[in-house]
């Protein structure tokens, strides 16, 4: 029973982080009807938004440890712990949630760069262009990123008091062994919220309603003389910041390297058709489906049962669904099928 | 009967075939037995040698690849005699003179493995094809250096495996062309089974979580051996995918299994990845059976471990090497490495330099670059002061003998690549093992 | 496409041959003239002329095309394991068993169309990739890549009595050894046959037939005539592609590993064929060719080599040219591919055949349309037939 609780905790988790990255990328699909292959480096981006940060936060004095004498190694004291004491360690730790406030301006100015430098121009070229203009910025980006930081994976720790586990069991009157550790929970709540936000902003607002039409028929809405062109900037601004968050927010629980963002593309590809071309519910549904049957199907007892299973699940249960309802779980006829 | 015919007249095509071919072929043949010693990339009277440094330049060990070049191109300096010579100050016995290998100057080129089978043999290929190398070095999976091992032996040209830490290297897919001074999964649970029986005890439940490849199962294997020798029981051994990323499905089955220690089976990227979830999930300061539950990363590189942060303190494993050691040989190497480059070398990059000097050593010791003598002059050579201690490396799997460092993840480091604390020098003595124990092969000496 | 007239055919493929037999030669000013580089040319050259036929001709996106890749390699090692170190009947199992693969992934996969097919067709070889890398060690030896071995009971060898050499055998053409440039003309021909096949099945009724399928998969259907059968055999045919691809891989080097399954492969193969242009005869090969260029000679470039190029230049000026080319080679080439992706694409719409059909334009006023700038204007009139 524990043992169940907890891997669905976990796959919860997970479907989070999935339906997140999902997210902007069917955003993308849906209204510019661009394929993105660039998504997972914004994700990377967004993940190197917290690096920064914590790296200008952590800008330090470099007291030389005398022992060594053939180069230079030291130990690092933070300006800002010197400077401002109990203060400035507060500041260090919560490098991660402070990011989330770099991490919004900068994503929203990378996605309107990227849109108006070069998306833009390829709304009306065919989609195996598009894939080779987004994977050649994907490539030229992370290897700027890896100019810059290197190749190896940095540590970006979460908040002290929130680096530990919790005691989900107490909490819901179950075992001592049903723990979970806080940050997972935060992401949880985290990607809830940001997915509540962005379906509020869609459906409550004019501009939401607006982006909806033309997610519907394009040339309908260009027709009744709306400037869409305008509107589909922003959605890009948009989905660069869903993408950047979700990388931001993962930092403390995969340490990100410049390549972390190939690693998500095509598991976000795969989300994002299963759930349905163009439906942002679909890709958060399934975006949670894959995260639980992923949970699952890396248990013992079903990995003894079935050898090589948790290898292949999301891409068995990609292949059933398709296969099953043309369309993905909840994806409109006609969106990508040519 | 028609089958038979058939088959008859398959044959005589076939047979026909080997004529042509045979014909074909003749005037090769005959070159080779006119002179016996042609080999492949022969210097003859070029002034010049060529090493190829073939490393991951790309993908997610482009940092380790960087060190391992940086380390090359230190030892073809100090080979060519400039530099303050590092190593061959302090390595005995030594026949290197500082003025190139066989009076030739040691020039080299390089590739990019991608640490991908593929990638790399083709990067080999193109050093032995297009360069002319006479030999080639690198590598930071054992998948790779054994694919390219192979190439080696097809090639007839020897190769110097660079980070490879599966029993498969010199084991079962051993090759007469490749050599490996790394150190194995193997040694690792030899050195660090008494280590964990002292701190830990003997009555343990352990719980691995492996790399579902072949390294992966290497070392789950050597370990539970060594454990389970000394009374320690396996709960479980769970197969991990390769670059899993989140860890964390298979981290959740541990906290209810009942054990209390975790062996965590990974390396680079996925050790950095798992370690930090383990810890997240609370598991180094869990307590269970009334014991403290421990955390082991039989294989620790201190460039990955970095990644992992905090969460590397206290944690227990070995490594084939580190900059704090005190020998003289140690010393030296950190010595001319630090000055040139800024901070102190890796394992890898330790490994690769020790690698190039000794192929070069061996040259002049056979006083030729036909590859049956130096490899013949490589087999159980003898040697000190290369960091290690006294070190054999053994002609029949063409694997070096030598300490093995258990450390600890450093609880207070002093400068930011003070990370590892050795805890105890293995003597080689003590991680020997019978040749036999793992099959193979090494194949002719002339190819 | 008044211009492919038969005999502009024959000149195209005559002029194609020569040009693959005479690699060794014109290759040498780029440093590309050693074997292996020119047998992956070769090779990555058959694989994107079939990835061409089924996407260049249906606009079928498969992004699993390295599955087949990667049976058609492991077919070609067990063959040179179990049967005989002749590569005709490794080279012929690889083909085969690539078609039956990719008849069994087509059978399902192209139940669906466009990014839905996509992602099918990418599922199964991630799955086979995962696979081959774990639980299916025994049959693929895993990471380290199925390889051959000196006590392999290769059948067929021993019962003609073929000596075995002391160490491992190499793949031989009737007791010819196929190593170095041998091997490299194996491939050539290799490639000019795949070439001219996929020149007539281009010409045929059924590449006309497969054309329609991509202008407007719904006329057709409405007209009666069922497409299902057509792609299935696109797909199959350019699966097979893949097989004699991934079997001459095991040829000229007799390992198979499965990283060759991996998306990033299926990725590479699209990339090729876009790169150069869809749906042309030369673009694909002319991809492949720059990509493989790229990784293996771009990637050697170090300090040390720039140095001694622009040796001839004054320090001060030498030093900091070195500095900055530096990022782009070495272990920066994937950022000068990369930027190279999107140069090409921003500027060269449709590839580089169609910006080489521009810049003939250019020259020769006095012909405006050559046949290869319309299949690329068809190709980007296809993909936005379904929206």
């Amino acid at each position: 029973m524990d043992a169940i609780v907890l891997q669905i905790l976990n796959g919860l988790d997970k479907g989070g982080a999935y339906a997140l990255i999902a997210l902007g990328l069917t955003l993308i699909f849906g209204t510019l009807g661009v394929v993105n292959f660039a998504h997972g480096a914004l994700f990377m981006l967004g993940a190197f938004c917290s690096v920064a940060l914590q790296k200008l936060l952590t800008l330090s004095m470099k007291v030389k440890d005398p022992s060594v004498t053939f180069f230079d190694a030291y130990k690092q004291i933070p300006y800002l712990e010197i400077w401002l004491g109990d203060t400035g360690k507060a500041i260090i730790d919560y490098a991660v949630p402070l990011s989330i406030l770099v991490a919004i301006p900068v994503m929203l100015l990378i996605g309107l760069a990227m849109e108006r430098g070069l998306i833009r121009h390829f709304y009306k070229r065919s989609h195996a262009e598009q894939i080779l203009v987004t994977f050649g910025l994907a490539i030229v980006l992370q290897e700027i990123v890896k100019h810059f930081f290197g190749a190896n994976p940095v540590p970006v720790p979460a908040p002290a008091t929130v680096a530990g586990s919790a005691d989900v069991g107490a909490l819901l009157g179950l075992g001592s062994s049903v723990i979970y550790p806080w940050w997972r929970l935060i992401y949880l709540g985290f990607s809830l919220v940001v997915i509540a936000i962005v379906f509020a902003f869609l459906q409550f607002t004019t501009f939401g309603m607006v982006v909806r039409a033309g997610m519907a028929d394009r040339e309908a809405v260009g027709l009744l003389g709306i400037n869409i062109q305008r509107r589909f900037t922003i959605v890009f601004g948009i989905a660069a910041i869903v993408a950047g968050l979700a990388g931001v927010m993962y930092t403390p629980i995969l340490p990100p390297d410049y390549h972390i963002g190939m690693d998500f593309l095509v598991l976000s590809f795969v989300v994002v058709v299963v759930g349905g071309m163009g439906s942002l519910p679909g890709a958060v549904t399934a975006g949670f489906l894959l995260g639980i049957l992923q949970s699952f199907a890396s248990m013992t007892e079903v990995k003894s049962l079935l050898p090589g299973i948790d290898q292949i699940i999301i891409y068995l249960v990609a292949v059933v669904i398709l296969l099953v309802r043309p369309r993905g779980l909840l994806g409109r006829k006609g969106v990508m099928e040519g | 009967m028609p089958i038979f015919d058939g088959k008859f007249t398959r044959r005589r095509v076939l047979q026909s075939g080997l004529v042509v071919g045979a014909g074909l072929a003749a005037p090769m043949v005959m070159r080779k037995r006119a002179w016996a010693e042609t080999f492949r990339n022969d210097p003859g009277n070029n002034p010049n040698i060529v090493f190829g440094w073939n490393v991951p330049q790309t993908g997610p060990y482009a940092d380790e690849g960087a060190d391992e070049l940086k380390a090359y191109q230190l030892a073809v300096k100090h080979l060519n005699g400039e530099g303050d010579g590092g190593l061959m100050n302090t390595m005995k016995p030594c026949s290197l003179k500082g003025n190139g290998v066989l009076g030739k100057k040691v020039t080299y080129v390089t590739g990019d493995t991608q640490t991908k089978s593929d990638a790399a043999r083709a990067s080999a290929k193109r050093m032995i094809e297009k360069d002319g190398v006479i030999m080639f070095s690198g590598g930071s999976s054992s998948g790779v250096a054994v694919a390219v091992q192979s190439l080696a032996q097809e090639m007839g040209v020897i190769f110097m495996c660079g980070l490879t830490h599966s029993n498969d290297t010199t084991g079962k897919d051993k090759k007469r062309y490749g050599f490996r001074h790394f150190f194995n999964a193997y040694m690792t649970g030899k050195a660090l089974g008494p280590v964990l029986k002292e701190e830990m005890g003997t009555d343990r439940k352990a719980y691995h979580l492996t790399a579902d490849y072949t390294w992966g199962w290497t070392q789950e294997e050597s370990i539970k051996e060594t454990t389970e020798a000394m009374g320690w029981k396996t709960v479980a051994a769970v197969r991990t995918p390769l670059g899993a990323g989140d860890f964390s499905q298979y981290i959740t089955p541990v906290l209810n299994s009942g054990a209390d220690v975790l062996i965590l089976n990974h390396y680079g990227k996925d050790m950095v990845n798992s370690l930090t979830q383990a810890v997240q999930f609370g598991l180094k300061d869990k307590m269970v059976n009334g014991k403290k539950f421990e955390i082991i990363v039989p294989l620790f590189s201190r460039l990955m471990a970095r990644g992992a942060g905090d969460a590397i303190k206290g944690i227990l494993g070995t490594t084939n090497w580190n900059w704090s050691l005190q020998d003289e040989g140690s010393k030296a190497f950190v010595k001319s490495f630090g000055q040139e480059y800024g901070f102190p070398p890796s394992q890898a990059a330790q490994t690769c330099y020790v690698q190039a000097l000794l192929y070069a050593n061996a040259c002049e010791m056979a006083g030729t670059f036909y590859p049956p003598e130096v490899i013949k002059a490589l087999e159980d050579f003898q040697f000190d002061g290369m960091g290690n201690g006294p070190t054999l490396y053994r002609g029949a799997d063409h694997q070096c003998f030598k300490q093995v460092l258990v450390v600890r993840g450093n609880e207070n480091p002093s400068s930011q690549f003070d990370l590892l604390r050795v805890i105890k020098e293995v003597p080689a003595s003590e991680v020997t093992y019978d040749p036999k124990i793992f099959g193979g092969e090494l194949g002719p000496y002339k190819v | 496409m008044q211009d492919n007239t038969p005999r502009n055919d024959l000149i195209l493929f005559a002029c194609f041959s020569i040009a693959v037999l005479a690699m060794p030669l014109w290759t040498a000013p780029f440093g590309a003239d050693y074997p292996d580089l020119l047998q992956k040319f070769a090779i990555y050259g058959i694989f994107a002329i079939g990835f061409n036929i089924l996407f260049g001709l249906t606009g079928y996106l498969s992004f699993g095309h390295a599955a087949f890749l990667g049976v058609g390699s492991y077919t070609a090692v067990w063959a040179f394991k179990l049967l005989t170190m002749n590569v005709l009947p490794a080279v012929l199992f690889g083909v085969i068993f690539a078609g039956i693969f990719a008849a069994a992934i087509g059978f399902l996969s192209l139940r669906r169309t466009g990014i839905y097919f996509s992602i099918l067709t990418l599922a199964f070889a991630q799955m086979s990739y995962n696979l081959a890398y774990s639980v299916l060690t025994p049959l693929t030896n895993g990471e380290t890549g199925l390889q051959l071995r000196g006590t392999d009971p290769r059948l067929l060898d021993s019962l003609l009595g073929v000596a075995t050499p002391d160490g491992l055998p190499s793949p031989n053409l009737f007791g010819f050894e196929l190593l170095g440039y041998p091997s490299f003309y194996f491939c050539a021909v290799m490639l000019i046959i795949a070439f001219y096949l996929a020149l007539r099945i281009t010409r045929s009724p059924f590449g006309t037939m497969l054309r329609a399928i991509k202008s407007n998969q719904n006329r057709l259907s409405y007209t009666g005539v069922n497409t299902r059968p057509y792609a299935m055999a696109a797909f199959v045919i350019s699966g097979m592609y893949a097989g004699l691809a991934g079997s001459l891989l095991a040829v000229t080097d007799p390992l198979a590993g499965a990283e060759r399954m991996q998306w990033t492969a299926s990725g590479e193969v699209v990339l090729m064929t876009i790169l150069g242009g869809a749906g042309t005869m030369l673009g694909p090969i002319l991809g492949a060719g720059i990509i493989k260029y790229f990784e293996n000679i771009f990637s050697a470039f170090n300090d040390a080599t720039l140095h001694s190029i622009f040796g001839f230049l004054p320090h001060w000026l030498s030093d900091p040219l070195v500095a900055v080319l530096g990022l782009f080679v070495g272990d920066g080439w994937q950022l000068t591919l990369g930027a190279l992706f999107m140069v090409i694409v921003i500027f060269l719409p449709g590839g580089l055949m169609e910006g080489a059909t521009r810049l003939i334009q250019l020259t020769r006023r006095k012909r405006p349309d050559g046949g290869s700038s319309e299949d690329a204007a068809g190709s980007r009139r296809a993909f936005h037939a379904g929206e």
